[in-house]
């Protein structure tokens, strides 16, 4: 088990580094002069040379990369322009928010799916199973920054149900806190379901068509056991792997949609920083969601392996 | 949102279409219900994309604040937005970004995918090194990366277009690549070794017509996903510039008048959702003809 874990640590590595360095290039090799950009329009050349000198970027590539490496290593990301504070103070209330809302959307694409995918492959082509399929393959393709615009049209301009943006802390009160993060979660785990649907539908009709499942029949359970007991423990474990992908792609969808509902996360303070050439916050905040996204992984991929056991012997 | 990158599409392993199987693609394309419909749908847009001039003499920068936010009538097909727009006029100007968008990146990030997965799947020592790099890149949420390479280069269409193009190579790299394990391994390539043709000959005579029908599927989820990622820069306000018209674009506009008219958010966002649907119907019945035994798999 150790030797497997010890495996897993090392492919995770790529996962945060290779993000990270395309970040680090980019910066460095993108056509005009980061220090010129930051202070912008009245800056004498000596105060831009001077910038240049405190960023580092007067040093050779390899130079800078080693620095950047050591501050990635020791956390020391520099500090905020627009802040003016350390990156590493500022990344963890926002990447709460973030974990928030994800937690949320993908309860809620776990339970959709799951119901969906089941219910669409025990009722396989009927008209049940065909609408489910069909809502699947139109929730697939909706973006999710625009299905968030129709869900503030109705449940927050019309209905008045929920606000249209803002964010609540749960210190604040669970149900206000809940109420702002609904709309976004809704918005975020569509996708999601819709993949788990199809994931779940597929993953059923296979285990449904094993001999195990005749068998169960034959010695007259009732069908309700067979599939509750039987078929759906075994198909929902692929599901685990699902998360982790989903992972990513809810934290991608973030972006926007933090955006919209003015949420403080990583994907408004990406855009934020970003807009306002917050370089080191820029780089915190993508090491932020690549840790994230790897410290995930590696505890999916450790389930997966207690869960079954030829895993982590192979 | 994509782009959510949509990385299932990754998923596809279509084995090898012989070519006469490949002869009665467009018959059996055309015999699917779904599939003729989403072909249909696709010519539709790109022909009323194409011919904007003629369905519309409005300009999607023609601003006329005696017109604001009209709703649709005769007139103003699709209404007017907050500045007095056209919006029939945004949507089908609008569209031609995304076909610039799409086309480009569909072009760039398949033909790297396919130099890279053939090398990568032929060559064992590129391959450990690079697929460490395209798990980097497969894990990562595509978006994250696109906003940062936007904010550092600058709004454009060609921004847009090398964000794009960088971060989906990986999925449709990964799909070459494993095409080219299978291919590889297949008695005619041993048997072109045997009568010593060069490797660059074996490369791109035998294995690349070999691994051509997943390419073409993977090149429509490109193109879906493509479409989808610049709306979803532009709508952040880090994808085209200002001066071009695009759907996101007009979503992210329409964000702030959205209890004034439904129709600023509808029509744009319905523009953008047929097309992507109709890529990923097309996808899917491409699929589905070229591999039978997925057929129905994936529903």
């Amino acid at each position: 088990m150790i030797r497997y874990i010890g495996r897993r640590l090392l492919l995770i590595l790529p996962t945060i580094f290779v993000p990270l360095i395309l970040v680090f290039l980019m910066l460095r090799l993108a056509p005009g002069d980061p220090a010129a950009q930051i202070l912008g329009d009245q800056a004498t050349p000596d105060q831009v040379a001077a910038l240049r000198h405190d960023m580092g970027l007067d040093q050779p590539l390899v130079v800078q990369f080693v620095f950047w490496l050591k501050g990635v290593l020791t956390l020391h990301l520099g500090a905020s322009f627009f802040f003016r504070q350390p990156v590493i103070d500022i990344l963890p209330s926002y990447a709460f928010v973030t974990i928030q809302v994800a937690l949320l959307a993908l309860f809620i694409a776990l339970v959709v799916g799951a119901c969906a995918g089941v219910a669409a492959a025990l009722k396989r082509d009927t008209p049940i199973d065909r609408g489910l399929v069909a809502l699947a393959v139109l929730g697939l393709s909706l973006p999710e920054f625009w299905f968030a615009l129709l869900l503030i049209f109705l449940f927050a301009v019309t209905w008045r149900i929920f606000p249209v943006a803002g964010y609540v802390a749960p210190s604040e009160g669970l149900v206000a806190s809940f109420m702002t993060i609904a709309l976004p979660a809704i918005a975020l785990g569509l996708r999601q379901s819709a993949l788990m649907t199809r994931m779940m539908r597929s993953s059923m009709l296979d285990v449904m068509s094993e001999p195990y499942i005749a068998t169960a029949r034959a010695q007259g359970l009732p069908e309700r056991r067979v599939v509750l007991r039987y078929a759906l423990r075994v198909a929902a474990a692929p599901f685990v792997t699902v998360a982790g992908l989903s992972a990513s792609h809810l934290l991608s969808g973030a972006v926007a949609i933090e955006l919209i509902f003015s949420l403080p996360g990583l994907g408004k303070l990406l855009i934020d920083a970003v807009g306002r050439r917050d370089y080191p916050v820029v780089e915190g905040a993508v090491l932020a969601i690549a840790i994230m996204l790897a410290i995930l992984n590696l505890a999916i991929d450790l389930l997966y392996a207690l869960l079954d056991p030829r895993v982590r012997l192979s | 949102m994509s782009p959510r990158l949509p990385n299932d599409m990754s998923a596809t392993t279509a084995t090898i279409a012989p070519a006469a199987r490949r002869a009665g693609l467009a018959r059996r394309l055309a015999a699917k219900p779904t599939a003729a419909l989403a072909i249909l749908v696709l010519a539709g847009l790109i022909a009323a994309i194409l011919a904007a001039p003629l369905l519309t003499h409005a300009s999607p920068l023609k601003i006329d604040p005696a017109h604001r936010l009209l709703s649709p009538r005769t007139g103003h097909l699709m209404g007017t937005d907050h500045l007095g727009r056209d919006m029939l006029a945004i949507v089908l100007y609008g569209g031609r970004t995304s076909l610039i968008v799409g086309f480009f990146v569909t072009a760039i990030a398949m033909s790297v995918a396919i130099a890279l997965g053939l090398l990568s799947g032929f060559y064992r020592r590129i391959d450990a090194v690079l697929m460490r790099i395209v798990d980097g890149l497969m894990a990562f949420p595509g978006i994250v990366l696109a906003t940062a390479a936007a904010g550092y280069i600058g709004p454009s269409v060609t921004t847009v277009v090398l964000a794009l193009s960088l971060v989906l190579i990986a999925p449709a790299l990964r799909v070459v690549r494993g095409q080219t394990l299978i291919v590889r391994e297949l008695p005619m390539i041993e048997a072109a070794r045997a009568v010593g043709l060069r490797e660059t000959h074996i490369l791109t005579r035998y294995i690349l017509p070999a691994v051509l029908s997943p390419i073409l599927i993977q090149a429509s989820f490109v193109f879906s996903a493509a479409v989808l990622g610049e709306a979803a820069l532009s709508f952040i306000g880090l994808g085209v510039g200002a001066k071009d018209v695009s759907w996101g674009g007009a979503l992210a506009e329409a964000r702030d008048y959205i209890q004034n008219g439904w129709w600023i958010v509808v029509f744009p966002g319905a523009a953008l959702v047929l097309t992507i649907l109709s890529l990923n119907l097309l996808g899917d019945s491409l699929r589905d003809a070229l591999d039978p035994k997925l057929a129905g798999r994936r529903a």
